[in-house]
């Protein structure tokens, strides 16, 4: 069963943010492909009775109170970035809208 | 960018059916933010608002805020929506630097509210019921800001600079169901909508709700469809447009209206509308493409793993529900008669959109009627002028202490008008620019009855006349003597004082 | 006196409050054994510079009379996965090279608090995604009871830290047995909490759903000390549970002295054990399971029918998970930045970041979550998987309706060898066929050696596993198993691993 095509690797590449070259394109539609295969095996028992689990322990209502608490110094903020100007992460020239 | 076609108003109204949707992000005034405890406020120094969890650090958890949970409840049951009795966070997956986990953290198929309904009012009066899909919960996206160009638009910028105050920042997104049967009141009805919003965030104390400064966001959906001959099915839906950065009521109307006109022209020509965001442009009237929607958006959502189910009791929703202000036309009936308008009068401070602004002006002191005068008035005028929105140029506090400086008779109204031209540009309070200008009417009888004497002197033979009773004939010496003042006295205290030293 | 790195952690405990040994002494003696032995083994990623003069402050406290926990002044190691404000936090990935995190994981804020002294960083496969630290950026770790073997992993480093006598304690994370099957491949002791008894803020997170913290230690008292400080309710973990605990600590004193082994139910999985596990896996469970029906247990076969998709639901839940949790790796506020040849928009230097950021394996998974969530495969993958789970708690539920605690192999094999499973990453991915389960779960699990294989000479470990919030009962019966086989061995496993390097 071969399910998974390279534009699919490609186009999921694209939405994860990652660069793949082609060759890992090549090889992870292989991989994919056969680890879909063996976990594809979830859907024999997952029948419509059966409600999903999301959380190992079941919680509700975990709240924090609206009261203002520390934040980062502009030091600590910015302490890892890249690339800083004006007390602003600065970034490469977006080609898009504003969302 | 290229000027678009656009059609007549009415022609594209005789051949389409206008279909809209809006979805209104507003951000709730808490304290802190959505789901860390840093601070919630506008206009701190960039990035100072920020902890862990705003920057997405690694090994950082959101923790949903209280406040903001009560506050999406409120809003919900204001909107008529039922409340969930468990709703869930999900994540929406998509990249972009503003957003500093490159997901948002939603409700994706879980909302806190859904199936409400909330009355319009229109600008002659009538009530148009807008149906509501749901309410739910979210977190604002930092502040991009971009370098370089000719424009500070995103377009030829060099570079972008982030700040992540805003991030995180709750936000309560409503959706509306489709709307049909608008028609050619499209604009106005889209208008009234966000007025009306605008009008239960402030009476629910949840929002700030000022549009210039983004706490009420609203996105307008619009399609057109060809109409069909009676008898004939209905045409499919067509291709709709996403219109965003609409920062004012005025804007939100202009904004409808442009992309009826423009997607009319387009269909009547034979093309086709892409369905894209559209970015509407406060300054040139017109609306922009951007980043075009397709089924290639894939967001990938899934239930929050890191947040549990907010389920809220029955008594809490209760209890919220008790609270809740009255609903806005109910409040506008009320208002009226408190406030003692004609019909005329109160339908111009509705369609202004100035009813928070009255009350608040009204509730700072003022009386209901100077109010009504200074804002459907001056402000709006200068509003015009501006192009801006009048509840952006003047706090109501500074309008009602204006009306006050009248009252007292420091101010006359010519005067008062300066005064609340040096306000608008920024000059401070009312009293501070009368100080600063020296704006104040002279209300020193000395210095009156000194410049007085002084005109009487130099024109006997109008004292003369004034003496045989000619009594209008003071007009001249008054008229002196405002001149002497350069305006600042009450010409009605001139008066008397005028009469009183030529008996003398 | 025993030699200091040898000593339990509690023993050290005696002897530093007695005043006969400093924690300046103890935290040098660990140094000194880390600059002796890493580079074999290297399960460390950073050594702390600041650690002896935190151990020098314990000791003045001590000296002022004051009042400190049981486990002040005892090095610890720390997982990369945690972040640290004195060391660098890389989660074994090239992406985070050097990254300094402004604040420190609960777990160790907690452990500070407590004395401890946080003495180096630990090596781990990327982001936790593996079973052998093969997958570390910065180079594999070595079991220390054959080096060229695995040390298991994720969190091999911290396994072969204690197992090295480099540190006696150090802490974990598990997400699908990081902490545990490390545990069984080096001879140690490792427990994966209930999920939620301890705080994950500051856990760079993989699969938020499945990672929990806990200790990696050489004794199961050891770990009931360090879980007794860490599992502490955390305001800023939504999923944190406030549940008051007993101490483990003592729960493992009360398992080593023979309490409560009589009328014990002790469930056997018939779904994990018997096919595809080694022979001297197996029958070294065999053994201890028979050591325990002797001291009066009663051993009970169950069925888990579900365990069967419990590979297949782990590997789309922590994909998904993890492919949207590893998003924020994308070059704009930390982290690595690469520029693409030529220069790029922001979109081209994120991806290009992330190309050159990633392993394989993360990669891998990545693409894999995004494809499980992807519009049109959700019901099918991510949402069945969310369904799987739902049908394996019942499993559980239903066994431990019939007995007290499960007992499993805690992994199939024993340390396999460098590059044995790289190639073909389902392999890899099956041999966390006994440690999934739990975390699905969100039960607690302890792994316990038990000996060697016969055919290898290298160590096994029983899997203990209660329900949830049930903590306790894994320190109980782990320390008595660990009590009678020392008893019969006539001394600790560990103590049988090949001298290394400079001892």
């Amino acid at each position: 069963m071969s399910e998974i095509s390279e534009e699919q690797v490609a186009h999921l590449a694209n939405l994860a943010r990652i660069a793949l070259t082609p060759e890992e394109i090549s090889s992870l539609t292989t991989e994919l492909d056969q680890i879909v295969d063996s976990i594809a095996k979830v859907q024999e028992v997952a029948t419509p009775d059966v409600p999903a689990t999301s959380h190992p322990v079941p919680l509700s209502n975990v709240f924090r109170p609206d009261v203002v608490g520390e934040t980062l110094t502009i030091e600590q903020a910015l302490q890892n970035a890249p690339e800083q100007a004006d007390n602003r992460f600065k970034v490469s020239a977006i080609l898009g809208e504003e969302q | 960018m290229a000027k678009d076609a656009l059609m007549d108003y009415d022609k594209a109204l005789e051949l389409f059916e206008p279909v809209l949707g809006f979805e209104v992000h507003v951000e709730l005034n808490t304290k802190t933010k959505m789901f860390s405890a840093a601070p919630n406020e506008f206009g701190s120094a960039p990035n100072t608002n920020v902890s862990p969890v705003c920057l997405g650090l690694p090994g950082s958890l959101p923790v949903v805020n209280e406040q903001a949970v009560r506050y999406a409840i409120s809003l919900g049951l204001a909107l008529g929506c039922s409340i969930a009795p468990s709703s869930r966070f999900a994540r929406k997956n998509y990249f972009y630097p503003d957003l500093a986990k490159n997901y948002q953290i939603s409700q994706y198929d879980e909302p806190i509210a859904f199936d409400g309904s909330v009355d319009v009012e229109m600008p002659d009066g009538r009530i148009v019921p807008i149906s509501i899909e749901r309410a739910h919960m979210e977190e604002d996206a930092g502040k991009l800001t971009h370098v370089g160009g000719s424009t500070g638009r995103i377009q030829g910028a060099e570079y972008s600079l982030v700040d992540y105050n805003r991030a995180g920042v709750p936000l309560v997104e409503i959706v509306t169901n489709i709307i049909y049967g608008a028609e050619a009141d499209a604009p106005e009805l889209a208008k009234a909508y966000v007025a009306t919003i605008r009008d239960i965030v402030t009476s629910l104390g949840i929002s700030d709700a000022k549009m210039e400064r983004g706490n009420l966001r609203c996105d307008a959906n619009i399609s057109l469809r060809p109409r069909t001959a009676e008898g004939e099915p209905p045409a499919p839906l067509g291709t709709r447009t996403e219109t965003k950065n609409v920062n004012s009521l005025r804007s939100v109307e202009r904004a409808i209206r442009y992309e009826i006109q423009r997607q009319a022209a387009i269909l009547a020509d034979g093309g086709t509308i892409t369905q894209e965001t559209r970015h509407w442009h406060e300054d040139t009237g017109r609306t922009s493409a951007g980043r075009p929607k397709s089924d290639a958006d894939d967001y990938r959502y899934f239930p929050e793993p890191d947040l549990l189910p907010v389920e809220p009791s029955l008594e809490l929703i209760e209890e919220l529900r008790s609270a809740l202000p009255e609903p806005p036309a109910a409040r506008r009936r009320r208002l009226k008669a408190e406030w003692g308008f004609t019909d005329l009068e109160f339908q111009d401070v509705v369609n202004g959109g100035l009813l928070v602004e009255i009350t608040e002006t009204v509730a700072a002191g003022a009386s209901p009627a100077a109010a009504r005068k200074w804002w459907t008035g001056e402000i709006s005028r200068i509003a015009n002028v501006q192009g801006a929105e009048a509840s952006a140029l003047v706090s109501p506090q500074n309008v009602a202490a204006l009306a006050a400086l009248v009252d007292a008779g420091t101010l006359t109204d010519k005067l008062a008008r300066q005064v609340l031209e040096g306000v608008i540009a920024g000059e401070g309070t009312p009293q501070d620019v009368v100080d600063a200008r020296g704006l104040a009417v002279v209300s020193d009888d000395g210095a009156l009855i000194a410049a007085i004497d002084d005109a009487l002197a130099s024109q006997p033979d109008v004292l003369a006349k004034i003496r045989d009773g000619k009594v209008q004939a003071a007009g001249a010496v008054i008229g002196a003597v405002m001149k002497a003042m350069k305006g600042q006295a009450d010409a009605a205290r001139v008066r008397e004082l005028v009469l009183e030293r030529a008996q003398s | 006196m025993t030699d200091i790195i040898r000593m339990t952690a509690a023993d050290l405990s005696t002897h530093l409050q007695s005043g006969e040994i400093s924690a300046v002494d103890a935290t040098q003696a660990h140094l000194d054994r880390i600059e002796a032995v890493d580079t074999d083994v290297h399960a460390f990623l950073a050594v702390s510079s600041d650690a002896l003069d935190t151990a020098r402050r314990i000791d003045e406290r001590r000296a002022a009379g004051e009042k400190l926990g049981p486990l002040a002044g005892i090095p610890l190691a720390v997982k990369d996965v945690l972040v640290t404000t004195d060391m660098p936090s890389t989660s074994g990935s090239k992406i985070l090279e050097g990254y300094m995190s402004p604040f420190d994981a609960t777990v160790v804020r907690l452990s500070r608090e407590a004395g401890l002294i946080p003495i180096g960083k630990t090596n781990m496969d990327e982001f936790a995604m593996g079973s052998s630290t093969e997958h570390s950026a910065y180079g594999p770790t070595r079991n220390p009871w054959d080096l060229d073997r695995i040390p298991g992993g994720s969190g091999g480093g911290s396994a072969a830290a204690v197992a090295a006598f480099e540190a006696p304690l150090a802490l974990g994370s598990d997400t699908g047995g990081s902490i545990r099957q490390p545990a069984h491949v080096t001879g140690t002791v490792g427990v994966k909490p209930t999920y939620g008894a301890v705080s994950r803020y500051g856990a760079i997170a993989l699969a938020s759903s499945l990672d929990q913290v806990g200790p990696v230690t050489r004794t199961v008292l050891d770990a009931g000390l360090l879980h007794d400080v860490i599992a502490q309710h955390d305001p800023h973990d939504s999923t944190s549970l406030t549940d008051t605990w007993p101490s483990m600590a003592e729960a493992a004193r009360s398992g080593a002295r023979g309490d409560g082994l009589a009328g014990l139910k002790v469930g056997v999985v018939r779904e994990l054990s018997g096919d595809g596990f080694q022979a001297g896996v197996q029958s070294r469970f065999e053994e201890t399971v028979a050591l325990l029906t002797a001291q009066g247990a009663e051993v009970i076969e169950v069925s888990a029918p579900h365990f069967e998709y419990a590979v297949a639901a782990y590997y789309l839940i922590l994909p998904a998970e993890a492919s949207s949790n590893l998003a924020k790796f994308d070059s704009v506020r930390f982290g690595m930045r690469v520029q693409p040849d030529g220069g790029g928009t922001v979109e081209q230097v994120m991806a290009a970041t992330r190309e050159a950021g990633f392993g394989p394996e993360v990669k891998r998974r990545i693409i894999l979550g995004t494809y499980a969530l992807s519009a049109g495969y959700y019901d099918a993958y991510y949402g069945s998987a969310q369904k799987v789970r739902t049908l394996i708690q019942r499993d559980f539920t239903a066994a431990f309706e019939q007995v007290d605690v499960l007992v499993t192999p805690s992994a199939p094999t024993t340390a396999f060898k460098f590059g044995e499973k790289l190639a073909d990453p389902m392999a890899m991915y099956l041999n966390d066929i006994t440690t999934i389960p739990a975390n699905l779960a969100g039960i607690p699990g302890i792994s316990v050696p038990i000996g060697l294989a016969p055919e290898d000479g290298l160590p096994v470990g029983i899997q203990v596993m209660a329900p949830q919030r049930e903590d306790a009962r894994l320190y109980r019966v782990g320390a008595a198993i660990e009590a009678l086989l020392e008893q019969q061995w006539g001394h600790t496993l560990i103590s049988k691993a090949p001298a290394l390097g400079g001892k």
